[in-house]
């Protein structure tokens, strides 16, 4: 491996705890090998909200006792491209989420840089949070750091759960 | 009333409200997953501050980072400041961020034309 890339892969049980080792190791590489500052901010604050979004999701999944895999299991990895970095997560949902969690990311992939500040700001100013402490500004966030479109794929792996991926480039030029 | 301070910690930030100068400090990294927990006791501090108001109340914020979980929490805050100009203070926010940094520049523009109050964005080098 090169030493000026990064690569990082993970697959098992989220805690927070975890997430913030994960999040120190990443930022830690970063720092020595990525001179612009806005670049290592993006990655620093996508990171954050990928993989606490994961850790909040994951909370609410049930133990499925229909399938033979770890329905908490999460798969997490960050690496370097010739642009830029892509983040990919993976995480189980029930399938009766899908189609809301769909139409959120499709409605933040609908909008230009414009629009997506005028929803930030719609949700932003709402007042409303969720239990868990979430703002419903995730999606948004990441989308309006990383600038390019959300790439995500639903795959049903049992009568009630589904894998989500999900990746994020971060073109550095851009 | 008894000043708040809070000590920084990997995910929170530092905080130093002293309510006899009208001196209130806020610095470092807000990303902690439930944000609303933190900020509970900062907002119900301003709110207690309006009894024994300053003539004078200066807001001192240097973020290097907030999450979208803190992000509502800060807007609630600074909505609180804000209005305390309705309760006999004379209020500056001063909104620090490091140079270059687009995105903590773009956050204090973007809370200071959502609460309508002019914010001083200091650029710290």
């Amino acid at each position: 491996m090169k030493s000026n890339t990064i690569a990082l892969t993970f697959k098992g049980n989220v805690t927070f705890e975890l997430v913030d080792s994960i999040i120190i190791i990443i930022a830690d590489k970063l720092d020595s090998l990525e001179t612009d500052l806005n670049v290592r901010k993006k990655m620093y604050g996508i990171l954050t909200e990928c993989l606490q979004n994961l850790c909040n999701h994951t909370d609410e999944t049930n133990s499925d006792d229909s399938v033979d895999f770890d329905i908490k299991s999460v798969a997490i990895s960050v690496t370097s491209t010739e642009n830029g970095y892509l983040i990919e997560t993976g995480n189980f949902i029930g399938s009766s989420k899908v189609e809301k969690l769909k139409a959120r990311i499709d409605e933040v992939n609908s909008k230009d840089k414009e629009g997506l500040k005028l929803l930030y700001n719609r949700i932003l100013t709402n007042k409303v949070f969720s239990e868990k402490g979430g703002g419903g500004l995730g999606f948004i966030d990441i989308a309006r750091k990383s600038g390019e479109k959300l790439n995500y794929l639903f795959q049903e792996v049992s009568s009630s759960y589904s894998f989500f991926s999900f990746k994020i480039i971060i073109n550095k030029n851009k | 009333m008894d000043n708040l301070s809070i000590e920084p910690k990997n995910k929170t930030p530092k905080i130093s409200f002293d309510a006899a100068n009208g001196l209130m400090e806020i610095m470092g990294i807000s990303c902690a997953e439930n944000s609303v927990e933190f900020y509970k006791p900062i907002i119900e501090w301003i709110d207690g501050y309006k009894n024994e108001i300053q003539p004078i109340t200066i807001v001192d914020i240097n973020y290097k980072y907030f999450n979208t979980s803190s992000a509502k929490c800060i807007l609630d805050m600074l909505e609180r400041f804000v209005n305390l100009k309705n309760h006999g203070t004379n209020i500056s926010i001063n909104w620090y961020y490091e140079e270059d940094d687009e995105e903590m520049f773009d956050a204090g523009t973007n809370f200071s034309e959502i609460l309508e109050m002019q914010f001083n964005l200091i650029k710290v080098e």
